[in-house]
């Protein structure tokens, strides 16, 4: 299907590198109900060493990696692409960034021997190793999306670190079943502007349409003004969605 | 401390242990009676009872244990082994159901003893879970360590890839010093082991330039040199992350092959042809088995038939009679349909899959169990790694999908946002009655695929072995 409507220009991060939990699917989500709205997505891969105008963009996204990719990450960042990615943030690009992405935006991530690393610390969150590895479903209720009262999100998480969000700053939701951002607060995830930290993968944005849409919608005001998005049919979606659900309260879990 | 040493006098075996033997070989036939393979539960019942029963069985083996372990083809290439083994004449003890964490090692090990306590067999060949290597070479004389690759697998249960790797490796690096390494030269993570360890390495791998792509976009495991940190460059890949590749900045490359496939044939999309250039000569190997991927668990039973000083024609022989394993694409027949099941597991093995369907000219009817129990991996999001876009890509050469299992629903969603239009799919959450759907709506003679994940794929053998069309899966 080949929309007639706006382009709305997708960045996927770094996909070679994170894309720990089957993270393109939040990009083939995030691309296929642009479709279906009769946009017209185009999806730039960018990894390392490139530095392109990151506010030229409508959605960046940028998934997980495992430790040995996250360090040449860290260092991309500091070296390369860290300041126009924070400049954008500011200029109110949408970005969705899951798990070890989310922790990267922070201000840093301490290891377990108590060192540092840093983070391009556009979001006043930060990371410290912990020694259980929170895994499982989770469910959280968020109010942050538009619409009639709180909204359930799925996923499942699997992190070892526990972040911690700075004074003034939300998280994206209050945790029903799983850990969330450390396991402690109830929190899970925040919302800076139009930026999305979280740690739900799973993944996360095809079975939780309400998020798609809400970034969409956020991508667009910001480049016109306006954001009509007439309704799909969103019955498998939401059928999904429900298991999921049903999963993470089944005690097997 | 090294392994066990092999060959040993039969110990005499104390009480407690022949008793442990005893109620383990009860608990097997009392599970079968209700229609179990009683596949773990006696092992762990013999472990609570004699924890150092394995070491004491092992050690009476004169030949030593072969382990093989890896991500995929564990279970065909352990199969093909036996096979090899058994035509050379030797009497070989088996964990054959694919029970392959320490338990079912166990179990099997039992299984194969008399009522005395003594193993009846010449050899060891174990299946190995990644997890389970360090633990199974402290407690097994193993004289031979085979590696078939490493993918993502299980993420919730094993961390990280390199979390997995380092397991294996370890284990590698407890094995006595009478043991050897056979090792897929093609999967920089698997040879990195190789260098790491410093046993005698044999190496396996493909040559034949006509299955290599020079592009691999998908599942990519191994990016960066494990030396240097660079990224690898491929003269050509043969499957996921499988190839010839090499470090352009410390020149760290695959290594010499000892083992290799100079040059593989499919016959009639049905099997396979290998022409082997080995330290033992040049020779040809044939197996009923499709597909590349199935190319390399030939390659490496062949490699592991050489390790046992198997003669090249008993290894020939051996192979000529391997059918499909558990699961692993075996064909049945109920009344007429041709129903083809494959265990599914990470996209690397599931991409295969796909290719294999694709690849056969009947209409698309499939059913596809995902569960998320633990052994299947509670964590699902690996299928958005599946390239299910060129499945959808099949259009109207799709008939019907039906999704089953505790995760149907996102395996439906994984579909709709593949591009398979959504009035062929059907979601049914109870297999029993997916799969009679499915079957109903296959008519004799057509095929319909059957793809579950590991506990669905107990769940689809117990329903069909109902149905009286296959053997349970402790004999298969």
């Amino acid at each position: 299907m080949i929309g007639i409507g706006p382009e709305i220009k997708i960045c996927h991060l770094y996909p070679d590198l994170m894309n720990l939990y089957g993270d393109r699917g939040n990009v083939i989500a995030l691309k296929r109900r642009a479709e279906w709205y009769g946009l017209r997505p185009v999806v730039d891969e960018v990894s390392l060493e490139a530095k392109p105008d990151f506010r030229l963009y409508d959605v960046i996204f940028i998934g997980g990696g495992q430790d040995r990719e996250q360090q040449l990450i860290c260092l991309d960042f500091q070296k390369v692409k860290g300041s126009s990615l924070a400049e954008a943030v500011e200029d109110g690009v949408v970005l969705l960034a899951i798990c070890g992405g989310y922790q990267l935006l922070g201000r840093y991530y301490q290891t377990g021997d108590g060192e540092q690393l840093p983070g391009i610390g556009v979001v006043d969150v930060w990371t410290v190793a912990g020694k259980k590895r929170l895994i499982g479903n989770v469910v959280i209720e968020t109010d942050v999306i538009e619409g009639p009262g709180p909204r359930t999100v799925v996923g499942f998480e699997n992190h070892s670190g526990k972040t911690y969000l700075g004074g003034g700053l939300r998280p994206f939701g209050r945790v029903i079943n799983g850990y969330g951002n450390n396991g402690e607060d109830g929190g899970e995830g925040v919302l800076y502007r139009n930026t999305l930290g979280t740690y739900l993968h799973g993944s996360l944005l095809p079975k939780n349409p309400d998020v798609t849409d809400f970034l969409l919608r956020r991508a667009l005001v910001r480049r016109h003004g306006v954001a009509e998005l007439r309704p799909l049919d969103d019955t498998v979606e939401r059928r999904a969605h429900e298991a999921a659900i049903r999963r993470a309260r089944s005690k097997a879990h | 401390m090294g392994g066990a040493p092999p060959g040993g006098e039969p110990p005499s075996m104390g009480l407690r242990k022949l008793l442990a033997i005893w109620i383990a070989k009860l608990a097997v036939r009392v599970s079968r009676v209700f229609g179990r393979g009683g596949s773990t539960f006696p092992g762990t019942l013999a472990r609570r009872v004699a924890p150092g029963i394995l070491l004491t069985l092992g050690v009476q083996l004169p030949r030593g244990v072969i382990l093989v372990t890896g991500t995929n083809g564990k279970t065909t290439t352990a199969r093909m082994i036996a096979a090899v083994l058994g035509a050379a004449g030797l009497r070989v003890v088996h964990n054959r159901s694919g029970a392959n964490l320490i338990t079912g090692v166990t179990a099997a090990f039992i299984a194969g003893t008399d009522w005395r306590g003594r193993l009846r067999a010449d050899i060891g060949l174990v299946e190995c879970d990644e997890a389970t290597v360090p633990r199974a070479v402290g407690e097994l004389p193993v004289r031979v360590m085979l590696v078939t690759n490493f993918f993502r697998d299980q993420l919730d249960r094993f961390g990280e890839l390199a979390h997995t790797v380092e397991l294996v490796r370890s284990g590698a690096a407890r094995l006595g010093p009478d043991a050897g390494l056979l090792l897929n030269a093609d999967d920089p993570l698997v040879a990195g082991i190789g260098r790491s360890v410093s046993l005698p390495a044999t190496y396996y791998g493909l040559e034949d330039g006509r299955h290599g792509v020079r592009e691999m976009a998908q599942s990519r495991e191994a990016k960066h040199c494990l030396g240097c940190g660079e990224p690898y460059e491929y003269s050509r890949y043969f499957y996921a992350h499988l190839g010839h590749y090499r470090c352009p900045k410390c020149g760290q490359e695959r290594p010499q092959v000892d083992v290799a496939a100079t040059r593989v044939d499919f016959v009639d999309a049905r099997g396979l042809e290998l022409a082997v250039r080995s330290p033992r000569g040049a020779f040809t190997v044939r197996a009923a088995l499709p597909g590349l991927y199935n190319a390399y668990n030939v390659l490496a039973a062949t490699a592991a038939g050489l390790a046992a000083a198997v003669e090249p024609e008993a290894i020939a022989a051996g192979l000529a009679q391997v059918t499909s394993s558990f699961g692993r694409m075996e064909p049945i027949s109920i009344s007429g349909r041709r129903i083809l099941i494959a265990l599914v597991k990470n996209p690397a093995g599931f991409n295969e899959v796909v290719r294999t369907i694709l690849g056969d000219p009947d209409p698309i009817r499939l059913v596809i169990a995902i569960n998320d129990n633990d052994a299947d991996g509670k964590d699902i999001s690996w299928l958005w790694d599946v390239d299910f876009e060129r499945l959808a890509a099949a259009g109207d050469g799709i008939d019907f999908i039906v999704t089953s299992g505790t995760r149907a629903e996102d395996m439906a969603v994984r579909l709709k946002y593949g591009g398979v239009e959504t009035n062929k799919i059907t979601v049914e959450d109870d297999l029993t009655a997916g799969l009679a759907r499915a079957l109903r709506e296959t008519a004799s003679g057509q095929t319909l695929y059957i793809l579950p994940t590991y506990t669905a794929m107990l769940e689809v053998r117990r329903v069909v072995a109902h149905l009286g069309h296959a053997r349970p899966f402790w004999q298969a």
